[in-house]
């Protein structure tokens, strides 16, 4: 059907797109991989020369960064397995008719609307500080010793309110796909008497695979990049150093630009083969 | 207001007679951390302005994205700031850089000499000033007077950690949710790394020998993280580990803790307003060994000018007022002595109005205990009390801070956290060259 | 919904879905109510809810101390344009990518995804330097350009998949009927895309509303937006929950009233062509 003055028509309509993202992408890139073969000491002195690989392997060698990268991904896949998990729940459950349902679907989209650094702040605060917090108060009535949540559970809490965060996310994401099943065909399965589990397992869940696509997709690429949630609550200690956390202290904390820079190139990396991995696992679900 | 036209009026004039180049609308920017003393101070900026024709514009941060915020910009001379709040870790490795202009020729008004030696030092490099000190502070120990006494006990004005750990362990009542004692254990380089490298002075240890190597593997830092740990377990707070000032001083006010070592500029907020301990909390000098060095920090947050700034003279010009002597009358007439920006100079502790204040002499007693050039029991190459003047400290220590603050909520023992702080020092020692 | 439905489960359903409602609303609504009280109740233990003595004190401080107003306007400012100059770049391209589609559309449709991904630690130093060159530090025009690129590839993305769900016979039928390309897309694409178009701007606007690092560490005083006034109230010495919260409702305020009106829009239009 395309013929070919509209294929060029085509071409040029994407090219603003692409030349923007394209220079966005590359500037810094280049300029990142400029800098990772350099020793650039801001406070010494500045770009001190040509280095080689050293910013690189003394990165990957450095203790902190395997642990860095698996804590990473722990992050990733908890927030993803939560937030997926509870999203259906909650979509099935706001989908059923009910009295007040556009004000419960607010108060449930809410915490999207609400800025990282507020969020993690006020979790922190006005949630778990184990003595002040209303966790440590609950605790308490209850006759329980109340949960130091950023240091004895650090990796749980961080996971916890990013996961509140996406929630929303999920939830409207997936309660738009489940309003648009078609409902003769529930009907039909609730007249030959099937169970409502294998409703849910066998008509459900199949129609809301894309959608679960499209949440783990977009999530990903957020997550992969938390770190307004960690730089309130725990500083990357107790073991929540993600790697973007990690390239952060390289950067402005030790102002190590050429070290830091390495580290950017070895994120970008990870982000990729996490971004191909995806591609193969779910990316067969965008087709259709 | 009247008055004020007047006086704005009359300074107009003598501004268009001295130079007619002179802009009537010149504003400058000062990037400032969220601290009371500091919020204040843009209270009365008004009257800076009236005073002067120079505008400001402020930018005030939290600590942690000040300091990000500013080390970009001086670095890479940005240029988005007339006038940057820091500390005295930054002042003297930055004016090393160049990146300050000196402050050698402040009006005699002045009075640049009346600023506390122990200040001026830590804010100099090689004897040129870099950043005039807005408030100085140094830690000492505040304590309950009604539970010392419950406890049978009497804290003397100079207290030994051992006597500091026996009197923790006899205020402690968990029923009634008071805990003997409380210190930070939060991780980052200014928190409880700042409190435990102060604390390890006392008990002999140093960051570096003279040969810049970590010293980590020292009897001296595993007694100091031993002591701590075994003082905090038994009588500090749950969940000590991720205390900082804010969560100490909150619990200090509530009333439930015994003693809180901490910042001297924490004696206004104890004694003040929303304290429900007011009228029961005594000061006493940080607890040392016995071996010379006491464990407290000495610390300024101070006014520095970015080389390169097209309002230089602007900038200086505020910088006098708001570290001036006038400045400090200022606050005491509108909001009483005890309120003023303490630490800062000589004069206000000779001052007999402000000698009344409770906690003035101890907060100089502390200062004046604490040299930066003399900081450790064994020699050491570095400047600083609770930190080491050098550009990689900063990152190091935050990390160093994060294996301790691991050991203190018991995911790792000391001796762990200890061998990780050796590695992590050595390693990025090595990378910027020292070795 | 052909499905009938008892009263008594509706009943239950209400009860359950209000009760997750207000558990996951529960943070923001605290995070209100402490802005009303005086800093020593915002710790009182026990807790207090409701039977505390109502102050606007906080909100007043907060005027007094901040220029509320402009911090406000250049998180409207920077948010607003930075969504519509997205828009407006990313429609013809989404419009060719459904429309016209090649065998590289897939891969750099992914490859614009994969922009996002770079770490924005990793590049503050470059982009900073790069800043200071064009004179772009503390200037909304900046910011603007940094948001949209930030993000130009979800808008892409949202629009691809909404126009892929416009039946390509329509257009033919208007291709037949000799309607030009132009005509094409605007009276008989844009109408059909309204909400999908609607949606993306509101998702878009959230985003860069709620984007912390770039607008804090590009900004000093023209062009700081709510994200900077909210790092001057957090963790100071001394108490601060109570003013946090009134900083923190103000910021949000505006943005959670947004949300409020234009829901239905917001869950129509989420899709990113989900539903099929």
């Amino acid at each position: 059907m395309a013929t070919k003055a509209s294929r060029s028509a085509a071409r040029l309509m994407m090219a603003p797109a692409v030349i923007l993202l394209l220079g966005w992408m590359l500037v810094p890139l280049i300029m990142t991989l400029w800098f990772s073969f350099r020793t650039y000491l801001p406070l010494r002195g500045g770009d001190q020369g040509w280095t080689g690989f050293d910013n690189y392997v003394r990165f990957v060698t450095s203790s902190s960064f395997w642990p860095a990268v698996q804590t990473t991904l722990i992050i990733v896949l908890s927030v993803l397995i939560i937030t997926v998990v509870l999203g259906v729940l909650l979509a099935m459950l706001l989908d059923q008719p009910m009295w007040g349902q556009g004000v419960v679907r607010i108060l449930v989209i809410a915490p999207f609307f609400v800025m990282p650094t507020v969020s993690a702040l006020v979790w922190k605060n006005m949630f778990m500080d184990p003595v002040n917090g209303l966790f440590a108060h609950l605790w308490r009535f209850f006759g329980a010793d109340p949960v130091s949540w950023l240091s004895d559970a650090a990796m749980p809490s961080v996971i916890m309110i990013v996961s509140w965060q996406w929630l929303p996310f999920a939830t409207l994401i997936l309660l738009t796909a489940i309003q648009s099943l078609d409902g003769e065909q529930l009907e039909a399965a609730e007249m030959d008497g099937a169970p409502k589990l294998k409703q849910f397992w066998f008509i459900i869940l199949p129609h809301l695979g894309r959608a679960i696509t499209i949440v783990i997709l977009i999530q990903t690429i957020f997550l992969l990049a938390v770190f307004a949630e960690i730089f309130v609550t725990t500083g990357g200690a107790f073991g929540t150093r993600t790697l973007s956390y990690l390239i952060f202290q390289r950067v402005l904390e030790s102002q190590n630009i050429g070290l830091g820079s390495a580290g950017g190139v070895y994120a970008i990396i990870l982000a990729n083969i996490v971004a191909i991995f995806l591609m193969r696992i779910v990316g067969k679900n965008l087709d259709n | 207001m009247s008055f004020k036209h007047t006086l704005r009026a009359a300074t107009a004039m003598s501004l268009i007679t001295a130079t007619s180049a002179f802009a009537q609308d010149t504003t400058i920017t000062i990037a400032t951390v969220n601290n009371g003393d500091m919020i204040r101070m843009q209270g009365y900026t008004d009257q800076f302005t009236a005073d002067t024709g120079i505008g400001v514009e402020w930018v005030t941060l939290e600590e942690n994205v000040l300091r990000q915020r500013v080390t970009t910009d001086i670095t890479t001379n940005g240029g988005q700031f007339d006038i940057m709040t820091i500390g005295m870790y930054e002042t003297p490795i930055w004016g090393a850089n160049g990146w300050l202009v000196a402050l050698d020729d402040l009006s005699a008004d002045y009075d640049v000499d009346d600023i506390l030696p122990a200040m001026a030092g830590g804010l100099s490099h090689d004897g040129t000033l870099y950043a005039a000190p807005f408030y100085g502070e140094s830690s000492m120990i505040m304590y309950r007077t009604d539970l010392m006494e419950a406890a049978g006990m009497e804290m003397p004005d100079a207290p030994t950690w051992e006597f500091i750990a026996d009197a923790a362990a006899a205020m402690t009542d968990r029923d009634a949710e008071i805990n003997g004692i409380c210190l930070r254990g939060k991780a980052g380089w200014g928190e409880g790394g700042a409190f435990i490298t102060a604390m390890s002075n006392s008990f002999g240890a140093r960051w570096f020998d003279e040969g810049w190597n970590a010293q980590f593997d020292t009897e001296q830092w595993a007694n100091t993280l031993n002591f701590f740990k075994t003082m905090m377990d038994a009588s500090g707070p749950a969940g000590y580990a991720t205390n900082g000032f804010n969560e100490n001083l909150s619990l200090f006010n509530q009333g439930k803790c015994g003693m809180w070592i901490d910042a001297t500029v924490a004696a206004s907020f104890v004694t003040g307003d929303d304290s429900t301990v007011a009228d029961s909390v005594g000061f006493a000098l940080a607890p040392d060994t016995g071996l010379g060095k006491r464990s407290n920090w000495l610390w300024a947050w101070a006014l520095g000018i970015p080389a390169g700034t097209a309002q230089e003279a602007e900038a200086k010009q505020f910088i006098e007022w708001a570290t001036s002597k006038d400045y400090i009358e200022l606050v005491a007439e509108n909001e009483g002595w005890a309120n003023v920006p303490p630490g800062a100079r000589t004069s206000l502790y000779e001052n007999p109005n402000y000698q009344e204040v409770p906690f003035a002499q101890m907060t100089l007693d502390s200062i004046l205990s604490a040299d930066p050039n003399d900081s450790t029991v064994d020699p050491s190459p570095y400047v600083g009390v609770q930190f080491a003047a050098i550009p990689e400290f900063a990152g190091i220590a935050t990390e160093v801070s994060q294996e301790f603050s691991a050991a203190y909520a018991g995911q790792q023992t000391v001796e762990e956290a200890l061998a990780k702080a050796q590695a992590i020092t050595d390693e990025a020692m090595e990378a910027a060259g020292y070795k | 919904m052909a499905r009938a439905v008892t009263s008594r489960r509706k009943l239950i359903n209400t009860t359950a879905a209000w009760a997750v409602g207000l558990l996951i609303f529960f943070p923001i609504l605290w995070t209100i109510l402490t802005s009303f009280k005086t800093e020593g109740q915002a710790i009182a233990s026990p807790p207090i809810f409701l039977g505390f003595d109502w102050t606007l004190e906080n909100y007043k401080t907060v005027m007094e101390r901040s220029n509320y107003a402009r911090f406000l306007w250049n998180s409207i400012i920077i948010a607003g344009l930075s969504t519509i100059i997205g828009l407006i770049v990313a429609v013809p391209a989404a419009w060719s990518m459904a429309f016209v589609p090649s065998r590289r559309t897939k891969d750099i449709l992914l490859w614009m995804l994969s922009t996002k991904m770079l770490p924005a630690v990793g590049v503050l130093y470059p982009i900073y330097l790069l800043f200071i060159k064009m004179g772009l530090l503390d200037s909304r025009a900046g910011l603007v350009v940094v948001m949209m690129l930030i993000n130009l590839p979800i808008i892409v993305w949202m629009l691809y998949t909404y126009f892929r769900e416009i039946p390509g016979e329509i257009l033919e039928a208007a291709r037949m009927d000799g309607a030009t390309l132009k005509e094409e897309v605007l009276y008989i694409l844009t109408p059909m895309a309204i909400p999908g178009i609607a949606s993306t701007m509101l998702l878009n606007f959230i985003l860069a509303w709620n984007e912390a690092f770039w607008t804090l560490n590009l900004t000093a005083v023209n062009a700081a937006p709510l994200t900077a006034f909210i790092a001057s109230y957090s963790s100071p010495e001394g108490l601060f929950f109570a003013k946090l919260s009134a900083a923190s409702t103000m910021a949000i305020a505006p943005i959670l009233i947004l949300g409020w009106f234009s829901q239905k829009q917001l869950v129509r239009g989420l899709t990113f062509g989900a539903v099929k």
